[in-house]
C-alpha cells in the first residue's frame, strides 16, 4: 500500500511530526514501512543510490502558464510554447508533445494551461533513455529554432513512465511557484500483514496515525446535491446468494462527459501506483484508494440497451454451466461454480469484485454512469482471485475483507467526485440491498485481563484513551470495559478471542518499546530431556571424532534417483513400497519424499569430486515411508559415504601420503570407532548381499541380535550411475532409530590390572572360508580369564601356504589381575587355545 | 726423575688441547694415563729412587694423575657438549613447512547453530520437542487459527502430497499443537527444531527446505513482558551482550499480540546496509502471545493458562553470523564451503 503523505495530510495533521518518528511509529505498530520514496523532494542523507532520484530544482523547475501555442516554421511534429513564469520574458520551447497542438495556431489562449517548466540548466531525466540517465537542460537549436527550455512529461520528473504529453496541470496551480513547492511528495509503501485489511485505504492510514499521535480525523466530504430524478425505476438489484453478497448499492448519475480526470486526481494514483484512465474510472479507483472500497462503473445505457430497452436489473449469483465472461483484460475466463458473479438478465457483467466485464465498461461516449458499491465475502473473493490468477487492487482489498458500512461511504463519495470532474446530473436516491446487515461487534473486557497478558497493568482511563483514538466505543462497568467496534473494523472477534484481539490494539498503540522485559515467573515444567536428540547428538559427535564432515541434503527427491542405487537388471533390496509424493512439485528432480539417504549423499559425493578427491560424509535425517495411517513413518537414517585417497597429498611423500584408495576396511575401522564410542553392546558383522552393494564386500552390523543397517563397498555399476569415478565408493545405511535404541544407559568401567603382560604370537592356517571374526572368538573362548588381548596383526596368502588357505597371525596377551603371570601359566593357557583352534576350525598352528 | 715426570705432565696437557674428538681423547688417555700410559708407567718406576726422594715423588705423582685425570674427564665434557652444539646446529629444519595434515571431521553449519540454540534455551528451561516432517492440513494450519481458504494462509505458499489433506510442514509450528496435547495441563518449556518446506523457487535468498525452530512457553502466568524480557535474553546470548533488540507489532495467525524481533543489523552496525534493506534492523524472529484458539486446540484452558511462542531460522541465523550471502550453499554441501565451520 502506498501512501503519498501529501494525501494523508488531508486527513490528519502531521507537518510537525518528522518524517523519521512517523515511519518509526507506523513500523512499530505493525504497518511496516517497507520503502520510502522522495518525489521531487531531496532524499535526506544525499541519495542512496539505490533508485535513480531526482530532487526538482527549486530554482529551474517551476509552474509554469502556457499562453499560446506556436506552429515551428520548419516541422510539422513539432510547437513552440510560450510560457510565462513571472520572469521578464517568456521562454519559447519547442516540444512534440501530442497534446498540444489542438491548441497549435490558435493565437493567445483565453485560459493558459499550466504546465511545467524546465529552466536552462536544469536537471531532469532524459525521457528518450528511459533508464535512470539524468540530463542537464542546454541551449540549442532545434530544426533552426534555439531553445533552451522545456515543458516536461512525468517521466521526464521521475513521476510515471508516461512520455506521450507533457503534463498539463490543474488552472489553479500558481505560475511561477517551485515545482518541489506545489507537489514535490513523499510515499510510504507500507507491507501490511493480512490482518491489517482495513490499512489499505489512506483513510485507514490516517486513521491509524491519528490514533498513534493523538490527533483527530477528518473524513473527506461525500455531500452532494442530488438534481435527478430518483434512481428508483431506472435500476433493480437481485441478491440470489446473501452470504457471498451481504450488501449491494447502485448510483446513477447521468450527464456525464468523460475526458482526462483533473491532474492532481491523476498524479495522486499515480504515485499510489495505478494508471490514469478518464475521469469517471480515475474517480472509481480515487475513491478505493481512499476509503478502501472498490467500486465499479458500469455504462448505464449498455445495460438498458441488453435489458431489451428497459430499466436493467443488476443480479448478483453463481455462474450457470457453461457460462463464461470476458474481463476488462480481454480474456475470455471459464467460471468456476464458487465464483460469485455480478450479472444482469443478459448474462454476466463482471467478476465481483474482482474484475469488470469488456462489454459494460465506461468507454469515451458513455453519458449514463451506474456506480456499483458492494461488499463480497472475503473467502469467495480469495478463492476466485487464485483460481482465474488475477491479482487487481479490488480483489487485494475484497480478498482481505472490507466492512459493509464502506460501501454506502464509498458510492456516496464517489458520485460526489464523478460530478465533479465529470459533470452531470445525480439521480436522487441510491439503491440499497442490505439482505445480511453485518452485526455491531461488542466485546466485554475485564481491565485486569490485559495485566494478565501483557505483564504490565493499564488503568481503565488508560485503556479507554488507547481504545478510542481507534474510534472503538469504550464504556466503563467497575472493572470491564465494555467496547463496542467501529464499523471499519473486521478483525475483532467477540468473547474472549475479541478481549485478545482488543488487548493486542491496547499493547500496539502504546507502543512495544516501552514494555520492558521480565523473568519467567512462572512454575519450571518437568524437565524430562529428550533422549533421542540426545543421543542421534552422540552419534554425530562420533563420525566427528572419526573424521567425516557432515552434511545435509534435500529430503526431495525422484524415485528414479534412488532406482540407480540398485544396478540395472538386478532385484532391489530397498523396501519396496510407495513413496510420499509432491501433489505440486516446483522443480522436477524434487517430486518424492526420499526412501534413502544415499541417492543424495552420493550425489554430494560426486559434485565435490571436482574439488576433493577424498570425502568422508556422514549425514543424519529422516526417510519418509507410507503405512496405513494418513501420515508416512518418518524413521531417522544415518548414511555414511566415503571415497578416495586414504591420506592427503603433502608435500611429505610416502610414507605419511597414503594415496592408495580406503577400501572396505576403512569403512569398517569408522563403523567399529563409532560402535566403541557409543558402547553397543554383543556387535557382530555378517556378510551381506545387499543388491546396491559389491557381493563379496558388504557387511550387515548386528547390535544385541538386531540388524541395524548394512555398509560395504558400492556396486561398481552403482558408482558408474553416480558418476563417482574409478576408485572404491564406500558407504553405509543404517537405522539410527534402533541403533540409539541399544545404547546402554550407562556401562561399567573394566579394571585396569597392575601386574606386566605376557605377549605371545600364534600363527595358524586355516580355509578361506573361515571368518577372522571366528577365529577371534575360538581364542577368545578358549582363552579364559587371562587373555586380556587379541591383535590380528598378519593376513598372508601365497607360498608356501597351500592354495584356498590363509594364514593368520595374532598377538595374544595374556595378565592377570592378581599376579604377575609366569611364562610357564601363559603357555599353557597359550596352547590350550592352539589345541582349541585345531579342534574347532581345523587350523593348522604354525608357530 | 721429578723433572722427567713434571715434563711429561705439561707435554700431557699439551697434548690434551689438541685432542678434539672422542677417538683423540681415547687415544690420549691411552697415551697417558692407561694402564700402560706414559704418566702410569713413569709413576711405577718410583722404586728407582732413593727412599729419601719416594714420598715427595709419590704426592706429586699421585697430584699430577688426578689433575690429568680431572683434565681428561673436563676436555671430554667440552668435547661432548661441542658435538651436541654442532648436532643441534645441523639439526636445524624449516619450521614455515606445513605440517602433516590431520583429517578432521566437522558438524554442519546448521546443525552447529542448531547446537547453540538448543544450548541456550536449554539453560533457561526449554527442552527440545521433535515432531514429524509430513504433516496434516489440519494441524498445520486449522489447529493454529488458519481455517481452510484464509487470506493468512498466503503467508505460507505450501507443498502438497497426493493423498488429500497431508502437506509437508511449511513451519515448526504444528509441533505446538502435539506438544500441548502430550502435556497438557502440565506447564510447558519446549523448542521444536525441524526440517520445513515452502513451494518457492530456490534462489539466493529461498529455500524449498529449511530448518526452523519454535518455542512454545505455556503455564499459568506467562506474559508478554516475559516474552520479551527471554527473547532479548536469547538474541544477545546469540550475537552478543551489546546488540540492541527491538520489538514491534506484527501479524501471525497463532499467536495474538503478535511481534517481529529485530536485531540491529550486525553489518552495518546500525546505519543500514543493502543486508538490512537500509533500515539498520534485522529481522530475527516472529513472536507473540499463544493465540486463545491454538491454545483450546492445544488442549489448554485459555482462560486459565497463556503461553508465548516464537520462531526463527537457523540458517538466516547463520548466514548472519558468518556473513554468508546465499542460502544455497546449506544444502550444495560443497566442501569448501562445509570445512570453513
Amino acid at each position: 500500500m502506498k501512501v503519498p503523505l501529501r494525501w494523508l495530510k488531508e486527513y490528519v495533521d502531521i507537518d510537525d511530526i518528522p518524517l523519521e518518528e512517523l515511519v518509526r511509529r507506523l513500523t512499530f505498530a505493525g504497518l511496516e514501512v517497507a520503502k520510502v520514496r522522495y518525489v521531487g523532494v531531496p532524499e535526506p542523507g544525499g541519495a542512496s543510490g539505490r533508485e535513480p532520484h531526482l530532487a526538482w530544482d527549486r530554482e529551474k523547475l517551476l509552474v509554469g502558464a502556457i499562453t499560446e501555442v506556436r506552429p515551428h516554421p520548419n516541422a510539422d511534429r513539432l510547437v513552440i510554447a510560450v510560457v510565462e513564469y513571472g520572469g521578464p520574458e517568456p521562454e519559447y520551447c519547442v516540444t512534440g508533445a501530442p497534446n498540444l497542438f489542438e491548441y497549435q495556431g490558435k493565437g493567445p489562449l483565453p485560459q493558459p494551461l499550466k504546465a511545467v517548466l524546465a529552466l536552462e540548466g536544469a536537471v531532469v531525466f532524459d525521457g528518450h533513455k528511459n533508464d535512470g540517465s539524468l540530463m542537464k537542460l542546454r541551449g540549442r537549436k532545434i530544426r533552426g529554432i534555439y531553445n533552451r527550455s522545456m515543458v516536461c512529461s512525468e517521466r521526464e520528473l521521475g513521476i510515471s513512465d508516461e512520455h506521450e504529453g507533457i503534463i498539463i496541470l490543474d488552472p489553479d496551480a500558481p505560475t511561477g511557484m517551485p515545482l518541489q513547492d506545489y507537489m514535490g511528495d513523499i510515499v510510504l509503501d507500507l507491507d501490511l500483514t493480512p490482518n491489517m485489511a482495513r490499512c489499505w485505504s489512506i483513510v485507514g492510514v490516517a486513521r491509524e496515525v491519528a490514533a498513534l499521535f493523538g490527533r483527530e480525523l477528518r473524513m473527506p466530504p461525500d455531500d452532494f446535491s442530488p438534481t435527478g430524478p430518483p434512481i428508483e425505476g431506472q435500476a433493480a438489484i437481485r441478491i440470489e446468494k446473501p452470504d457471498l453478497n451481504p450488501r449491494f448499492m447502485l448510483g446513477l448519475l447521468r450527464g456525464v462527459k468523460i475526458g482526462p480526470s483533473p491532474y492532481w486526481m491523476q498524479y495522486r494514483l499515480r504515485l499510489a501506483g495505478m494508471r490514469p484512465i478518464n475521469n469517471i474510472v480515475d474517480s472509481t479507483n480515487y475513491v478505493m484508494l481512499e476509503l478502501g472500497e472498490p467500486l465499479h462503473a458500469f455504462d448505464y445505457d449498455t445495460l438498458y440497451r441488453r435489458a431489451g430497452g428497459k430499466p436493467p436489473t443488476i443480479i448478483t449469483r453463481l455462474p450457470k454451466p457453461g457460462e463464461k465472461l470476458t474481463t476488462l483484460d480481454g480474456e475470455e475466463r471459464e467460471l468456476d461454480p464458487f465464483t460469485i458473479l455480478v450479472c444482469d438478465t443478459a448474462g454476466p457483467l463482471s467478476l465481483a469484485g474482482i474484475m469488470g466485464g469488456l462489454e459494460s465498461e465506461v468507454e469515451d461516449t458513455t453519458t449514463n454512469v451506474l456506480l456499483e458499491a458492494a461488499s463480497w465475502d472475503f473467502i469467495s473473493i480469495r478463492r476466485t482471485m487464485k483460481a482465474q490468477k488475477i491479482d487487481s487492487e479490488a480483489a487485494a482489498r475484497f480478498s482481505r475483507g472490507v466492512h459493509p458500512a464502506i460501501a454506502e461511504r464509498g458510492l456516496r463519495r464517489c458520485l460526489m467526485l464523478m460530478q465533479q470532474t465529470a459533470g452531470g446530473e445525480i439521480a436522487s436516491g441510491v439503491l440499497d440491498e442490505y439482505p445480511r446487515p453485518a452485526p455491531t461487534v461488542e466485546v466485554d473486557l475485564p481491565v485486569g485481563s490485559v495485566g494478565r497478558l501483557l505483564g504490565v497493568d493499564f488503568t481503565a482511563e488508560q485503556i479507554v484513551e488507547l481504545l478510542s483514538g481507534l474510534e472503538f466505543r469504550c464504556e466503563v462497568k467497575g472493572d470491564v470495559i465494555h467496547v463496542t467496534v467501529p464499523d471499519h473494523r473486521m478483525d475483532i472477534g467477540s468473547g474472549l478471542i475479541g478481549q485478545f484481539d482488543l488487548i493486542e490494539e491496547i499493547a500496539r498503540l502504546y507502543g512495544y518499546d516501552r514494555f520492558e522485559g521480565t523473568q519467567i515467573a512462572d512454575e519450571l515444567p518437568p524437565q524430562r530431556g529428550n533422549i533421542v536428540l540426545e543421543r542421534t547428538e552422540m552419534v554425530r559427535d562420533a563420525l566427528v571424532r572419526a573424521g567425516l564432515q557432515e552434511i545435509i541434503t534435500y529430503r526431495l527427491t525422484t524415485p528414479e534417483r534412488e532406482a540407480l542405487l540398485t544396478p540395472p537388471g538386478a532385484r532391489s533390496d530397498w523396501p519396496d513400497v510407495e513413496y510420499v509424493r509432491l501433489a505440486n512439485p516446483i522443480s522436477r528432480d524434487k517430486v518424492v519424499m526420499r526412501h534413502t539417504l544415499l541417492a543424495g549423499m552420493l550425489d554430494v559425493a560426486a559434485s565435490n569430486l571436482r574439488y576433493r578427491e577424498h570425502v568422508a560424509f556422514f549425514e543424519v535425517g529422516k526417510v519418509f515411508i507410507p503405512c496405513d495411517a494418513p501420515l508416512p513413518d518418518e524413521p531417522l537414517r544415518l548414511g555414511i559415504v566415503m571415497r578416495g585417497p586414504r591420506r592427503p597429498e603433502s608435500w611429505l611423500g610416502r610414507p605419511d601420503d597414503d594415496a592408495s584408495p580406503m577400501d572396505f576396511y576403512d569403512l569398517k575401522g569408522v563403523i567399529e570407532s563409532l560402535v566403541e564410542q557409543l558402547h553397543l553392546p554383543e556387535v557382530t558383522y555378517r556378510p551381506s548381499e545387499h543388491s546396491s552393494f559389491h557381493p563379496g564386500r558388504a557387511a550387515e552390523l548386528n547390535v544385541s541380535g538386531r540388524n541395524v543397517g548394512v555398509f560395504g563397498e558400492l556396486h561398481p555399476l552403482v558408482c558408474k550411475a553416480f558418476d563417482l569415478g574409478d576408485m572404491p565408493v564406500l558407504a553405509g545405511e543404517f537405522d539410527l532409530e534402533t541403533l540409539i535404541g541399544l545404547i546402554p544407559a550407562t556401562y561399567k568401567m573394566k579394571p585396569i590390572s597392575r601386574y606386566e603382560a605376557i605377549r605371545q604370537d600364534i600363527a595358524l592356517i586355516v580355509d578361506e572360508a573361515v571368518p577372522a571374526a571366528e577365529v577371534e572368538a575360538v581364542i577368545w573362548e578358549a582363552g579364559g580369564q587371562l587373555l586380556r588381548g587379541v591383535r590380528l596383526f598378519d593376513v598372508y596368502r601365497g607360498d608356501p601356504i597351500p592354495p584356498g588357505k590363509k594364514n593368520l597371525a595374532y598377538t595374544l596377551m595374556y595378565q592377570s589381575y592378581e599376579r604377575t603371570l609366569t611364562t610357564k601359566k601363559a603357555s599353557k593357557v597359550h596352547a590350550k587355545i592352539a589345541k582349541a583352534l585345531e579342534r574347532r576350525l581345523g587350523a593348522k598352528i604354525r608357530a | 726423575m721429578l723433572d722427567q715426570l713434571e715434563a711429561l705432565y705439561r707435554e700431557a696437557l699439551e697434548a690434551l688441547e689438541g685432542a678434539s674428538d672422542d677417538e683423540a681423547l681415547r687415544g690420549w688417555e691411552r697415551e697417558y694415563i692407561g694402564r700402560k700410559g706414559k704418566v702410569t708407567l713413569m709413576v711405577r718406576r718410583v722404586g728407582e729412587l732413593p727412599p729419601e726422594e719416594r714420598p715427595a715423588f709419590g704426592r706429586r705423582a699421585n697430584e699430577i694423575k688426578r689433575e690429568l685425570q680431572a683434565a681428561f674427564e673436563q676436555r671430554a665434557r667440552q668435547i661432548e657438549q661441542e658435538k651436541l652444539a654442532r648436532e643441534l646446529e645441523s639439526g636445524a629444519i624449516d619450521v614455515t613447512l606445513p605440517g602433516r595434515p590431520v583429517q578432521v571431521g566437522r558438524l554442519h553449519p546448521s546443525t552447529q547453530t542448531l547446537r547453540r540454540i538448543y544450548d541456550i534455551w536449554a539453560e533457561m528451561g526449554f527442552q527440545v520437542y521433535l515432531s514429524r516432517d509430513v504433516e496434516d492440513d489440519e494441524t498445520n494450519f486449522t489447529l493454529l487459527n488458519i481455517p481452510p481458504h484464509h487470506p493468512a494462509r498466503d503467508m505460507w505458499d505450501t507443498f502438497y502430497t497426493t493423498r488429500p489433506g497431508v502437506l509437508l510442514r511449511t513451519h515448526t509450528s504444528p509441533g505446538q499443537i502435539r506438544a500441548m496435547r502430550e502435556f497438557a495441563p502440565e506447564p510447558i518449556r519446549v523448542i521444536l527444531p525441524g526440517m520445513c518446506y515452502r513451494y518457492e523457487q530456490i534462489s539466493a535468498r529461498s529455500e524449498i527446505q529449511f530448518y526452523q525452530v519454535e518455542g512454545l512457553a505455556v503455564g499459568h502466568n506467562i506474559r508478554l513482558t516475559d516474552l520479551i524480557g527471554t527473547m532479548s535474553d536469547f538474541v544477545r546470548r546469540l550475537f552478543g551482550p551489546e546488540r540492541k533488540v527491538r520489538f514491534r507489532a506484527s501479524y501471525f495467525p497463532f499467536t495474538e499480540p503478535s511481534l517481529e524481533v529485530d536485531l540491529d543489523c550486525i553489518l552495518c552496525g546500525g546505519k543500514g546496509c543493502s543486508v538490512c534493506k537500509h533500515t539498520g534492523w534485522l529481522e530475527i524472529a516472529g513472536c507473540g502471545m499463544v493465540h486463545p484458539v491454538v491454545l483450546r486446540n492445544g488442549g489448554y484452558d485459555p482462560e486459565e493458562f497463556t503461553g508465548f511462542a516464537f520462531g526463527m531460522g537457523p540458517e538466516r541465523i547463520t548466514m548472519l553470523l558468518y556473513g554468508i550471502d546465499d542460502i544455497r550453499y546449506f544444502w550444495g554441501n560443497d566442501i569448501r564451503f562445509l570445512e570453513q565451520f
